[in-house]
């Protein structure tokens, strides 16, 4: 999170700009949060950034430059996502911090546990709960699969099974990425996992806007 | 067949040529297959129908995939398409005295890296930039890479990386080499898509390629400037 330089400081304000494959769940989470859930103001961008990582800085950068002094706090609930640096340039400048991790994969399993499934094996395709319900979109559409399904191999060639790295009990959902697996041609491998660090980081920046809401402050 | 349908076989040589590199564009593989035998049947030398045909084809693909007007799943069937008419040239190639390589070069993809899809593409426009390409594979350690060194001894190395987590790794690598002497006689080239040359200079390597024909482009120059 960014230092505190509220302009409010009768009602402190929180930022959270998410990945739009991330909004279900900072919402769920936002309603398990208490004082800290009013000051929160969640800004999503479009999940299909996932296939196009050279999309997120640019768009964070452009939110920030618009929003940034409207809210005392920002929490990017990114994790480094394939943006080669660029996306921990554009925080730097605006003083706003992402999530410490390299991926969403990573921040749901928690470090040891991912390192353990790679570790175990490097030829893991991840899948969580929002992959799952739009793995046709992203996935099948957003690969090309469905105009050109002999490219199945070529992009799944090396992976030899797919991990379900579950947020929530659903059956449904766990149903379905085991029919995601066979669509794919690889084993299946479920963990429920739950929110992961993406809580732990949620819940500070929501304390954190509440105390500072405590204090007497002076505006910049 | 409609009234409208090209017929390849009618077509002049330069028509011919340039339906090729719009077939090779929309990813017909049929038709690109078809458009090599019959320049071959018609005399043309096998590197004259992979430079004008399949590897001019494949730079505009190149080009319009950096610019966001083609993306990758048809990118791949472009590639798909140009390897089908390379099965039909590279033994020729192979068999011909005047094949001579301009260059070895030794490709992988880095340790915990399994994605070789960006890897395989510059090797294809390498092979047609008329490198003999040694491809080592994924998921490689430094130790891969120094054997490939010892076994082939090539001219230009590359690294491959998809991931913001591996790509470090290719540091480690190029580190190695700059430790056994390795870096002053061997252009090491780096690419994937999470980098851009300020990580390639910031890792000393010899050169980026932001795109498989940007990155057989250099690989050429290299071989030009070392030799």
């Amino acid at each position: 999170m960014g230092a505190m330089r509220g302009h409010k400081p009768d009602s402190p304000r929180l930022l959270v700009i998410a990945c739009g494959a991330l909004a279900k769940e900072i919402v769920a989470l936002r309603a398990q949060m208490g004082d800290g859930a009013s000051a929160m103001t969640l800004q999503c961008l479009p999940a299909e950034y996932h296939n196009a990582p050279q999309k997120i800085a640019p768009a964070i950068d452009m939110i920030l430059t618009e929003r940034r002094d409207e809210f005392d706090q920002v929490l990017v609930s990114y994790g480094e996502c394939g943006t080669g640096g660029a996306l921990d340039q554009v925080l730097e400048k605006h003083d706003a911090q992402r999530l410490p991790f390299a991926h969403c994969y990573e921040f749901f399993a928690g470090s040891p546990l991912f390192a353990q499934i790679t570790d175990e094996e490097i030829g893991s395709f991840f899948l969580t709960d929002y992959l799952v319900r739009n793995f046709d979109r992203l996935v099948i559409r957003g690969l090309g699969l469905d105009r050109y399904p002999h490219l199945r191999d070529l992009y799944f060639g090396n992976y030899r099974r797919v991990v379900y790295l579950a947020q929530t009990h659903d059956i449904s959902l766990e149903s379905a990425a085991a029919d995601a697996a066979d669509k794919l041609g690889l084993e299946f491998d479920y963990r429920y996992v739950g929110y992961g660090e993406l809580k732990s980081a949620i819940k500070a920046a929501t304390d954190a806007i509440v105390e500072y809401g405590g204090h007497d402050h002076v505006r910049d | 067949m409609s009234d409208d349908e090209i017929v390849l076989r009618e077509l002049s040589d330069d028509d011919l040529v340039e339906q090729m590199k719009d077939d090779l564009y929309d990813g017909m593989a049929d038709e690109v297959l078809e458009g090599t035998k019959i320049l071959l049947e018609r005399g043309w030398d096998a590197n004259q129908v992979l430079s004008d045909a399949l590897v001019e084809g494949m730079r505009i693909v190149g080009v319009d995939f950096r610019d966001g007007i083609l993306f990758v799943p048809e990118v791949l069937q472009c590639a798909h398409a140009m390897k089908g008419g390379m099965g039909i040239l590279r033994p020729i190639l192979s068999a011909t005295e005047n094949s001579a390589k301009i260059g070895k070069y030794v490709i992988g993809t880095v340790k915990g890296d399994i994605h070789d899809i960006g890897k395989n593409l510059v090797g294809m426009m390498l092979e047609g930039a008329g490198f003999e390409v040694i491809d080592i594979g994924i998921n490689n350690p430094v130790e891969n890479y120094l054997a490939a060194i010892d076994e082939h001894e090539p001219t230009v190395l590359g690294m491959s990386a998809l991931l913001t987590t591996t790509m470090p790794y290719m540091g480690v690598v190029i580190e190695e080499f700059d430790k056994r002497g390795i870096l002053k006689e061997l252009p090491i080239m780096v690419g994937g898509a999470p980098l851009n040359q300020e990580f390639a200079d910031a890792i000393n390597a010899t050169a980026y390629g932001r795109d498989a024909a940007r990155s057989a482009e250099l690989a050429k120059a290299l071989v030009g400037r070392n030799h």
